[in-house]
Formats: C-alpha cells, sequence, structure tokens
C-alpha cells in the first residue's frame, strides 16, 4: 500500500455525504450554546464549556491511535492535550473509513496514523477555522488576526474560550481546504512529552474492554467447538449440566460449528460446557497431522513453484548460482502460530427499541461484523449500531474476513427470544485452539557468490497457505495468483539484489489462516536477513557491509534502509561487544517504514542463550509521538522474539495440541534484558509503527545465536536445538 | 452456599457454590472489571488480587477459601506504595493495550511492600508469572524502579 501525501479534502469523496448531515445541513441552530456538545465535522465535537472531544475512527487495541489521533486534533485546532478527550466514532465507513482501505472502516497494517494524519489534522484545522469565523464575525474583526492557543480565541482586542463560539461556528460552512500548521509551528506533533490518553484508566482498573460489560439482564454464551478443525455438531446431552446453577440452556449452533451453552453468568457457562457431552460428525474434518502439513510445504519448495513471482527467469538464475565459486542453499520451516491476545475474544449483542441491534465489541474491522449482522439478522445497515469498546490485544485476531467470533455471537442470539442481551466468551483454551493462525510457510533459498564475494544469484522459494484469497481483501492484494502477503519483503525489499528469482507455491488448505503481526513479514525477513547473514560470512565480510553494499546507488528507499542500519550499527555498538557476548543483526522495511536491530546474547545454544539487550533504529517518517513509537519497538521487538524462541501451535489428526499459555508460552519479563529505540529525525509522511518492529528482531536474534555457534533455520528455535538461559 | 467476603475495606454476602474462583465472584457477582479474566490456569497473572496483602491469582483462589481474609483488587489499592507505583506507571506510559496491567500493578505493589529497594534480577524473579502480550516488560522494570525512588522521597 502506499500513501498519498497530497492534501486530500478530508470532506470529500467518501466522507462528503455524510459530512454534509453534519456541517452543512444542521438546522436552524439547534448547537447554539447551552445545548448537546456540537460536532464541528465529523471528527471534532465541541461542548458549550470548550470540552473537546476527537472522534477516533480506529480501535485501540494498545497501539496507541486514541492518543495519536487526538493528538492531531488538539495540535491543528489549538487546545492542549489535558483539554480533549476522545471517543470511538461509530461504525460508518461512508465517513470513517481507512483511506488506505478503500471503502471499508477498519484498523490494521500499520496504517491507522499513516491514512489520519492528513485527514485529522485537516478537521482539527477546520474547526479552527470555523471558530475563528464566528469570534471574527462577533467581534467585527479580521478572521487573520486571530489565534487559537490553549482553547482560548484571542486577537483584535480580545480574549474568549472556544466553547463561546461552538454554537456560532456549527453553523458555518466547514472549510475544504484549512490552512494546516507548518512542522515549525507544531507543539504537540513529535513531543515526546505528550502521554498517553488511556494511561489512567488502563492502570487503575477503571478501563472497559468489551470483556467488562455488564448489561442488565444478559447471558453469557460459551461455545463447544469441535476438537478436531472442520468437525460438526450433529446433537448433545447436558445430563451432566442441568444442575449446575446458572446453566440456563444449549443449542446446537444453526451452521453446527458447535454447540452454545447459554448461562447467568460465566463461570456457570464455562462449566457446563465442560459437563456437555456433545456428538461430532467428523467425516469433513481435518485428519492431519502438523509433520505432514510441514513435509508438504517443505516438498513444495524443493519443487519447481507454482507461481513467478517476480518476473525474472528461473532457468537464468539457476545458471547464475550454479556457476559461482560458492552456493549457499538453506531450507527454511514456519510453524503455525496463535495471535493469543490477552483478553481473549469477546463480544454481546442485545436488541434495540428499533428492532434493530447493538454488537458492543473491541471492533477492529467494523464494517465486516456490521455487514454480516444485517445478513443475519435480515436487517438495513442502518438498523445495526457497532459500539466499538477497548481491546486487549489483538496482533491480527479481532480482524478476520469472516468476522469468525461476531458472527458466532449472533447465531447465538438468533438462537434466544431476543429479550436478553447474549455475551460471548471465549477462554484461553478456545484461543489457542480456535484456529485462524499464522500460516505455516517453507523457504528455500539458494545464493551463488563469486570469487570477490558478490552475490551471482538468489533463488528464493516460498510455500505456503494463501492469507488473502477468497477474502474482500483479494482484489487489493492477490495479483496474477501471488498472494503478496505470502512474499512481501523479498522480491520487494530494497537491497539491489543481482540475479534475483522468487517463486510462490499456494499449499492446500491446511487450517484457518489470518495476517498475524507483520504478516508475510513474519517468515520472509527471517529467511532474508538470515540468508544475507551467511551470504556476508561466506564472502567474509562484515554483516553490516555487506548488506550497505547492496543499498548503494539507489533511491530514497535504499537510503532510508541503510541509514537505520548505520544507526542501529553505531548506537548497538556493532563489532564491540563485551567479552562473551555475540552481537546479530537484521534490517526490514515493512508497512513503508524501515527497522533495523542489533540483538546482543551472551551464552550458547547447549548451555543457555541470554538475550542482554536489543537496539532498534527506526525510521517511520513524521514521529507524531516518539514515546509511542518506542513502545511500538519494544513491544513488536518483544512479539517477534517471543515466539521464535519456544511457541509453535501443532496439530495431531487435526486437533490442536496446545491448549494454554503453559504450552503455548508467552515471552516473560526475564527474557530480554533492555531495548533500546533510537528514531531516526525525518519530514517523510508518518508510516507503521504497530509492525516493522517485529521483522528483524527474530533473524537478528538468529544471527546472534549463529555466532554462538549454532545456525537455526527452523522455528521454534527451542524445539531446533536452542536451549535459553 | 453464603460466604461473606471482605473485599476493598467491605463487607460482601456472596451466594456461590464451593469451588467458585474468586476471579468469576469479583468480575460477575461484585461487577468489579480491573481484575482480569487471562487464562484462568494462574500462567498469566491478569487476574492478580491481594489476600491479606499477598498477590494471589483469583482464578485459581477458590470462594471458601477466602473466608476470613481481606480481599483487594485494583480498585481498593489504597496506600503509599500503590500510590507511587501507579504514579510510575503513568509517568512512564508502561500500558499498550492495558489488559494485564491491572495484575501487574497488584504483583508489582505486592514486590514493593515486601522488598522496597528491588534489584532488576528481584524484578524479573518476582514479576516472572505476569504476562504482558504487548511485551511492556522493560517498562514495568523501570516503573517498578521508579516507584521504588518515589517511595523513599
Amino acid at each position: 500500500m502506499t500513501l498519498n501525501t497530497s492534501r486530500r479534502g478530508f470532506l470529500k469523496g467518501a466522507a462528503a455525504a455524510a459530512a454534509m448531515r453534519y456541517v452543512g445541513a444542521r438546522p436552524n441552530g439547534a448547537l447554539a450554546a447551552g445545548s448537546a456538545p456540537a460536532k464541528l465535522n465529523p471528527f471534532v465535537k465541541i461542548g458549550a464549556d470548550g470540552s473537546v472531544t476527537a472522534i477516533v475512527k480506529h480501535f485501540e487495541k494498545g497501539q496507541g491511535p486514541a492518543t495519536g489521533l487526538t493528538t492531531l486534533i488538539a495540535e491543528e485546532l489549538g487546545v492542549s492535550m489535558e483539554d480533549i478527550g476522545y471517543e470511538f466514532a461509530p461504525s460508518d465507513p461512508s465517513v470513517y473509513n481507512n483511506l488506505l482501505f478503500g471503502p471499508f472502516q477498519g484498523t490494521g497494517g500499520s496504517t491507522a496514523m499513516a491514512n489520519s494524519f492528513m485527514q485529522y489534522r485537516q478537521a482539527g484545522a477546520a474547526a479552527r477555522e470555523m471558530l475563528i469565523s464566528a469570534a471574527a464575525q462577533e467581534w467585527q474583526a479580521d478572521a487573520s488576526a486571530l489565534t487559537i492557543e490553549n482553547g482560548m480565541i484571542r486577537g483584535a482586542g480580545h480574549e474568549a474560550p472556544i466553547g463561546d463560539f461552538v454554537g456560532a461556528a456549527a453553523r458555518l460552512e466547514a472549510p475544504a481546504e484549512p490552512r494546516l500548521k507548518d512542522p515549525s509551528e507544531f507543539r504537540l506533533i513529535g513531543n515526546a512529552s505528550v502521554r498517553r490518553k488511556d494511561s489512567p484508566p488502563k492502570t487503575n482498573g477503571t478501563a472497559k474492554y468489551a470483556m467488562d460489560l455488564h448489561l442488565p439482564n444478559q447471558m453469557v454464551a460459551v461455545i463447544a467447538r469441535s476438537p478436531r478443525m472442520g468437525g460438526l455438531a450433529t446433537g448433545f446431552s447436558d445430563a451432566d449440566a442441568s444442575g449446575i446453577k446458572g446453566y440456563i440452556r444449549a443449542a446446537v449452533l444453526p451452521n453446527q460449528a458447535g454447540v452454545v451453552v447459554y448461562a447467568e453468568n460465566t463461570w456457570a457457562a464455562l462449566q457446563a460446557r465442560e459437563a456437555l457431552s456433545v456428538d461430532w460428525d467428523f467425516s469433513a474434518a481435518e485428519s492431519r497431522s502438523s509433520d505432514q502439513i510441514r513435509d508438504e510445504l517443505l516438498n513444495a519448495v524443493n519443487s519447481d513453484p507454482e507461481y513467478n513471482v517476480n518476473g525474472a527467469e528461473q532457468a537464468a538464475t539457476a545458471a547464475l548460482i550454479d556457476g559461482a565459486d560458492t552456493v549457499l542453499d538453506r531450507t527454511f520451516y514456519f510453524p503455525l502460530l496463535a495471535h493469543a491476545p490477552m483478553e481473549p475474544l469477546t463480544c454481546t449483542i442485545e436488541a434495540n427499541e428499533d428492532g434493530g441491534i447493538t454488537l458492543h465489541d473491541g471492533a477492529q474491522m467494523p464494517t465486516g461484523p456490521h455487514m454480516a449482522m444485517a445478513q443475519i439478522f435480515q436487517l438495513p445497515m442502518e438498523k445495526i449500531r457497532i459500539n466499538t469498546m477497548l481491546a486487549g490485544g489483538s496482533f491480527g485476531r479481532r480482524a478476520t474476513p469472516t468476522a469468525d467470533y461476531q458472527v458466532e455471537a449472533a447465531l447465538a442470539f438468533v438462537l434466544t427470544d431476543r429479550t436478553r442481551p447474549v455475551k460471548l466468551v471465549w477462554s484461553r483454551e478456545d484461543d489457542i485452539t480456535g484456529g485462524y493462525y499464522r500460516p505455516a510457510a517453507a523457504h528455500r533459498v539458494r545464493v551463488g557468490l563469486d570469487a570477490a564475494g558478490k552475490i551471482t544469484g538468489w533463488d528464493h522459494r516460498v510455500a505456503c497457505q494463501s492469507i488473502m484469497k477468497g477474502t474482500a481483501f483479494e482484489p487489493m492484494i492477490v495479483h496474477n495468483g501471488v498472494d503478496h502477503s505470502s512474499v512481501e519483503g523479498i522480491a520487494d525489499s530494497p537491497y539491489q539484489i543481482p540475479g534475483q528469482f522468487v517463486g510462490l507455491t499456494d499449499v492446500a488448505k491446511a487450517t484457518t489462516v489470518l495476517w498475524w503481526r507483520s504478516v508475510g513479514h513474519t517468515h520472509t525477513a527471517y529467511a532474508m536477513e538470515t540468508m544475507m547473514d551467511e551470504a556476508a560470512a561466506a564472502a567474509g565480510r562484515d554483516p553490516v557491509e555487506f548488506r550497505l553494499a547492496l543499498l548503494q546507488g539507489g533511491g530514497k528507499d535504499q537510503e532510508r534502509l541503510a541509514g537505520v542500519l548505520k544507526r542501529a550499527a553505531e548506537t548497538g555498538n556493532w563489532g564491540n561487544a563485551p567479552a562473551g557476548h555475540a552481537q546479530g543483526i537484521a534490517v526490514h522495511k515493512s508497512f513503508g517504514s524501515y527497522a533495523a536491530e542489533v540483538v546482543e546474547v551472551s551464552g550458547n545454544a547447549e548451555d543457555g542463550v541470554k538475550i542482554e539487550k536489543v537496539t532498534c533504529a527506526i525510521d517511520c517518517g513524521i514521529a507524531v509521538n516518539p514515546d509511542v513509537i518506542r513502545a511500538q519497538m519494544e513491544g513488536g521487538i518483544g512479539y517477534g522474539i517471543g515466539h521464535v524462541m519456544r511457541d509453535e501451535i501443532t496439530l495431531t489428526e487435526g486437533a490442536v495440541d496446545q491448549v494454554n499459555f503453559p504450552d503455548y508460552e508467552p515471552l516473560r519479563i526475564g527474557d530480554i534484558g533492555a531495548i533500546e529505540v533510537d528514531i531516526i529525525a525525518s519530514a517523510e509522511a508518518p508510516t507503521g509503527v504497530g509492525e516493522p518492529g517485529t521483522p528483524p528482531s527474530a533473524p537478528a536474534l538468529a544471527n546472534a545465536i549463529a555466532r554462538t555457534g549454532t545456525r537455526v533455520t527452523h522455528l521454534p528455535m527451542s524445539a531446533n536445538g536452542v536451549t535459553f538461559a | 452456599m453464603t460466604i461473606t467476603l471482605n473485599l476493598n475495606g467491605r463487607s460482601h454476602e456472596v451466594d456461590a457454590d464451593p469451588g467458585t474462583p474468586l476471579l468469576w465472584v469479583i468480575r460477575d457477582e461484585l461487577k468489579l472489571t480491573g481484575t482480569k479474566f487471562g487464562c484462568g490456569v494462574a500462567a498469566c497473572g491478569a487476574c492478580t488480587v491481594h489476600m491479606d496483602g499477598e498477590p494471589v491469582r483469583s482464578c485459581q483462589t477458590y470462594i471458601e477459601d477466602v473466608e476470613g481474609a481481606e480481599i483487594t483488587t485494583i480498585e481498593g489499592l489504597e496506600s503509599k506504595v500503590s500510590a507511587a507505583v501507579q504514579a510510575a506507571w503513568v509517568e512512564l506510559d508502561v500500558v499498550q493495550c492495558g489488559y494485564c496491567q491491572s495484575g501487574q500493578i497488584m504483583s508489582a505493589v505486592g514486590l514493593l511492600s515486601e522488598n522496597p529497594k528491588p534489584t532488576a534480577q528481584e524484578i524479573d524473579d518476582y514479576m516472572n508469572g505476569n504476562a504482558c502480550r504487548c511485551a511492556t516488560y522493560q517498562r514495568i522494570r523501570a516503573a517498578i524502579l521508579r516507584a521504588s525512588d518515589i517511595m523513599e522521597a
């Protein structure tokens, strides 16, 4: 995806019609001072008391968009961060669509800031100009003489709080192209002292997540799902559940995907499910083990690929490699991975008095469940409301193309008389065994080097189950059969690799797969950057110098990647590890951002590796909130490293072997000593930060461990010869 | 059975079967939702509360075992230590998704109550049972050290 950095009329295009509802067609001063807060445009609401509320179109799963988008409004409007609050937007893609997703409201692909940067600044600036116009009329002053700072309009000998002019401003036409601040005027954007808006409530227990909703008279629903993927429920006995206090009843879901258990509270529901005896039809269920799936993937990369990804001639690359002085040939395997966000999946559905329904959800892609609800309940879109609540993490899991858990809740609600709200709750066991995994993948990479240590050819084959095929994202991401998300970060890497051929084979459906923090880059960066290290070693060159040589003479893309590489090497004290420590480095571009990381370890694979520290350099364009960016690098690094250390999802005859955290062990506090993050100063348009920290972390760790004597190509590391201290 | 639950300085009469985890009484009956459900098997620490001042996992603490004990949840924290911990958490913007942070804070208060000047290693050892999928760990470590300083000031 590319970011159009030109100014957008923030109320143009898809948003225009809806914007008219809010701004142009506001009847006869209904928003005069003293009434409800006025929406000066779909993104800014101001009360007569001067309280400002940013309407945030992205949900908050921890990556900071609620703070970031609020900051943009505050910056351009002229209020302090203390005097602005936020609320989540309703589901309405005609107004709140992700500008990089087309007509679709949603969060993902590290796009929240990238797509909102101009839109929210323009919204804040438009509100400022409307307030100033209203004041200028009242004071009979020239608007250009007036400014807003800290919520006060001043100039021409006057001074008044913005609340005094909200009513008048709401009757004005919103300017389509308001003047934006010059970056030299920024006082909040780029200010490292701007704090997260959600810190206090998340620190004192008052923050409300979807799991925390208690509607009057609600029932809790849990679902007994097939122990083997794809099994169908045909019946059940609840004889042992009927005596459980709080148990209400159970029913086979209309799609036979499971049996829903209704109860008065969560514990009763969980216990009743435990006591339920379900009959399953496994005739169409998955029967393979993950060993078979792995073998299929490894076989695929040792055969001719199904798709030519980059149009290079396979035979020509093979000849370049076969004629080389040194040939490296490595095969990689990446297992299935679960997302395991801290808050298990949950949502609540209730009937509205107008005949519609409300979905209360940590809604990552509201448009998907919105359409699914309309279909299931046979209601027009405007009869469906989505109340977006805080989400306890996602890493991609709360955004499924099938709206999986919201559909489950809807089906559970359909089976009731609809007089009681139904809250669907997943347990951790449901989460770990419940499908939707980072697909397993295999890579085979052959690299030829000449006598001078220069790359002659690079043959890179990937076998993977497609994430995007069959989803709404297929037209955008799949071209000529190639699911770009399976190979992103290889053929489109800024490295100028001579003689590169990239091939892809889609393997048959193994399980339900899903984007997982940084999507294809989770495996492509590992294969690319560990091979790059091996090639540097074979060439007898320093890994940093070797990489920089492949980034010479290019354009801005190469310069920015080289920039973070050099910076990480510098701040990570590359080449000067203390005695007993080994360093590894990796660099990768993803989601428009450039990240390089140095991992420093002590020990070795046999006696135990200890991760002493990680140093990161990130170039994500204009750093809107430097501290949030640091936090995202810290978290992205931890997420990447934690999984390659010891996590995998395996199947035995179609059933997932891991059930809860004890056998899908999260990164723990003692696993990484320290993480230092350095942000490259930039005037480029802001790009993503939620995901780009993840891809380089695992190969940098692998490269450090390789220097202690063990090169790991099959993951997780702990199942392939590496112990951790 | 009816149990008298002393929670956050108040007494509650709770009607629950023996074997009911304290977590679900706190969340579903008393509607105090700062204490979180993360795994149900005491492997993540999101449900950590204090029982007579000591951190326990409420998902594996049964209602019949808490009669007579004083239970404190994140909503009932009120001490010099907890004030320092919460101030440090906000100062360093520890949270991301935030779902585990009530449990992290309950454990951190437990640590600093028994060891006001922990080393980084002692923090890692004590906090090992509290998982954070956002990996906010280094800020948790820094915030505990910062809280220790605030307590001393």
